[in-house]
């Protein structure tokens, strides 16, 4: 398979000196030193020398594989006020992620190897961390026709998404599928089913009914996830399931995978922590598609996720320029950030309240999405790439608007303290962030 | 040169912004608020029968109307009520002003807030938009209709109403009818005539009727004989212009009207009827029942006029925070 992520790598030597080595994946969990030599895991063990390396003090700080962040929106091409290459890197790194994966609805979509090309060589140079990019389904994601899928993958695609919008008719779904067995890249699918979602700022339920909102409801979301299910198992082919917000399709996922369907999933932060209830604050930082639900969705994505039906936790990072984002609610564009957060939201309000292990956390984190599209997996053992987080669990920090390295500050979390924050990011063998 | 220890005082400290008190959503209220506000609006329905109307409370006070969508008897109501209490009114309405040229509701909202304010009334389309004018002016702010969210001042003017024509709203009866859905009115009314201590049930069809309402702790219906056990029967305007084409809550208004349309032979004879307007006879709304003594429809209109006094004078006046101000100025 062709190379998918691109970006800055390196060759340093480097020595983290005693820090909890924590790989679930690997089953380390102790105390003791890591030697990086050319940007590879050379040794760990106790007392190792440092010949000339650099040295890390990693005394009371946890060393884990580095994160890998499936779903995040780069804005580029089109709206580089937004985001670019470098700035949603740099905010990569910063969360502690080694690998991103960029959705393709940009201005112009990425629908043919031509964008796709500009975009890896834009990405060579400038990625702090290697990126990945997925291609369009169909052209100009207009639901209408395929786009040259093997020519895209051979052009470097990591994947196919119609991301923001759902592939609505079942036959091109299907072709997408069949066709797909040529390409032999992950299928992506945004679930929603918009005659259903049509005219929805929030999901519908009590909430939405006090405040007057356009409803948005689950069954939206779960009657393409079963449509789209339905086709994989009939065409035997594997899909990806973006963002899951609803309980229900939750369980049409966990039906389909015990029936053998080659289905995965991945549930955002704001899924994971926040229920419809934050819209009271009619605040648009609090707006996303597929909308926030009620609690009892919340409950049952974190079962899918602690058990793993949902490998993978994704940020749908999506950034938003500051005057599209003040105005009222439902004038504003669906999306939040999410890369700078994500780790230590998850840490304060599913970790330290013991909802969530912390070795699942940084499991679905890194090894699960990274496996649902075929990345090599992040780890801490010999003769590995160093793709590393070092993370000071007990520190605490306030996101503020000016804080971020994202070019936007459209974050559900300014203002609220976080426990958790991520000391040094080392990305390809290249340390790509240090606080 | 002598060292200079700054002396900090809190009288030389540039004053703080004291909290503003906004009327955005009658959820925001408080049984004692809304008894204060109906009992003040008493007071200003008999000021009212005098034959000089204007009272000198709001002299030098400045309201703002802001109105981004049509309006005829909230907008003019309220400039009426500001003008009865000798306050400055500057009313803006969307067409014609900067809006049409593109500018933001922030931008316009600090513009107006250049000229010092006291208060700003807004209409929007858009939930939410008060609030956001809350943020970028020092004025209070009061909602006057947003999107399908809230319209609290229409909401008290029909407590009031209800209050003087049956003697009091606790332990009432009030049926609402009609297309809840897009309605803020009877958003707003279910909220306040629930904290009054009224009893409510919406009637309609199902897909106007949202789901998850009877969380708010008011009952449903689809039935039109439903009203029959109300002691008020609030009717619903059928907002034909909020209807998505082809969305088919309803097949057609002629279905509507024969289901759900209020007409003589499905109320009890003592029923009291209300619609806050604009009104479609013959579609939500019977002529004979638009017509008829125990409809108050013309009394919400008169109710509008103190109430707005009302909350432009508490706004301005109430609460220790603003007597201070007040006692500060006369002193000036």
């Amino acid at each position: 398979m062709t190379a998918v992520l691109f970006g800055q790598s390196g060759m340093e030597n480097v020595v983290v000196r005693g820090p909890r080595v924590f790989d679930p994946t690997e089953g380390v969990d102790e105390i003791i030193d890591v030697r990086i030599d050319g940007g590879i895991v050379a040794a760990i063990g106790l007392d190792l020398d440092t010949n000339e390396h650099r040295v890390v003090e990693g005394a009371g700080l946890v060393l884990a594989p580095a994160f890998v962040d499936p779903h995040v929106h780069l804005r580029t091409p089109g709206r580089e006020d937004e985001e670019d290459i470098t700035s949603g890197t740099r905010a990569a790194a910063a969360g502690g992620y080694c690998a991103i994966l960029a959705m393709p609805n940009t201005d112009p979509v990425v629908d043919s190897a031509s964008v796709l090309g500009a975009l890896v060589e834009q990405a060579r140079t400038e990625a702090e961390v290697p990126v990945g990019f997925l291609a369009a389904i169909t052209r100009g994601q207009k639901g209408e026709e395929l786009t040259e899928m093997v020519e895209l993958a051979e052009a470097g695609a990591a994947g196919f998404s119609d991301d923001g919008r759902p592939v609505v008719a079942p036959s091109l779904m299907r072709r997408a599928l069949q066709y797909n067995v040529a390409a032999g890249r992950p299928i992506a699918l945004h679930c929603e089913e918009p005659t259903l979602s049509r005219g929805g700022q929030m999901h519908e339920g009590a909430v939405s009914a006090e405040l007057g909102f356009g409803g948005y409801p689950a069954v939206a979301e779960s009657l393409m996830v079963a449509r789209d299910l339905a086709l994989a198992r009939y065409e035997g082919e594997a899909l990806h399931l973006l963002h899951l917000s609803a309980r229900e399709s939750v369980e049409e996922l966990r039906a389909a995978q015990s029936e053998g369907v080659r289905a995965t999933a991945e549930v955002t932060p704001h899924h994971l922590c926040l229920t419809d209830e934050a819209v009271r604050s009619l605040d648009s930082n609090v707006k996303m598609n597929p909308p926030l639900r009620a609690e009892e969705d919340r409950v049952a994505l974190l079962e899918a996720l602690r058990d793993g039906s949902i490998a993978a936790i994704a940020t749908d990072h999506a950034p938003h320029a500051r005057h599209e984002k003040e105005v009222p609610f439902e004038g504003a564009p669906f999306g939040v950030t999410g890369l700078e957060t994500a780790f230590s939201v998850l840490y304060t309000r599913l970790v330290t309240p013991g909802l969530l292990e912390l070795g699942t956390l940084l499991e679905r984190m890194s090894a699960g999405p990274a496996r649902i599209y075929g990345l090599e997996c992040p780890r801490i053992a010999v003769g590995a790439p160093a793709n590393l987080v070092l993370l000071d669990l007990e520190a605490t920090w306030m996101p503020s608007e000016t804080g971020f390295r994202s070019k936007s500050a459209n974050s559900w979390l300014l203002g609220a303290t976080l426990q958790g924050t991520v000391a040094m990011t080392m990305a390809a063998g290249r340390t790509a962030y240090s606080a | 040169m002598a060292d200079v220890h700054p002396l900090i005082r809190d009288e030389l400290l540039p004053p703080q912004q004291p909290p503003r008190r906004h009327l955005i959503s009658i959820a925001d209220l408080e049984r004692d608020d809304v008894a204060r506000l109906l009992a003040l609006s008493r007071t200003f329905s008999r000021s009212l029968e005098r034959e000089v109307k204007k009272l000198p409370a709001l002299r030098g006070r400045t309201v703002v109307n802001l109105f981004y969508e049509s309006s005829t008897r909230t907008s003019s109501s309220f400039e009426l009520a500001a003008k009865r209490l000798s306050a400055d009114v500057m009313s803006i309405k969307a067409t014609g002003s900067a809006v049409d040229k593109g500018e933001s509701l922030k931008d316009t909202a600090l513009t107006i807030g250049c000229y010092d304010p006291d208060v700003v009334v807004i209409r929007h389309p858009e939930i939410g938009a008060p609030n956001l004018v809350a943020l970028y002016t020092s004025a209070h702010v009061v909602n006057a209709g947003d999107g399908k969210h809230q319209h609290p001042t229409q909401a008290l003017l029909d407590l009031y109403t209800i209050e003087e024509e049956l003697g009091g709203i606790e332990g009432l009866h009030v049926a609402i009818v009609g297309d809840v859905l897009h309605s803020r009115v009877a958003r707003s009314n279910v909220q306040a005539l629930l904290l009054m201590g009224a009893r409510v049930t919406l009637v309609g069809p199902p897909a106007l009727i949202p789901r998850g309402i009877e969380a708010m702790g008011c009952s449903t219906s689809y039935d039109i004989r439903a009203i029959r056990d109300a002691d008020v029967v609030y009717v619903l305007r059928m907002q034909k212009e909020r209807m998505l084409a082809g969305a088919n809550y309803v097949p057609s208004l002629r279905e509507y009207t024969a289901r759900w349309g209020v007409t003589r032979d499905r109320l009890r004879s003592g029923q009291k009827v209300m619609h806050p307007g604009p009104m479609n006879r013959g579609v939500e709304i019977d002529d004979e029942v638009a017509d008829m003594a125990d409809a108050l429809i013309e009394r919400q209109v008169r109710s509008g006029l103190v109430v707005r006094m009302a909350v432009l004078y508490d706004l301005l006046t109430h609460g220790p925070v603003e007597v201070k101000v007040a006692e500060i100025e006369e002193v000036a």
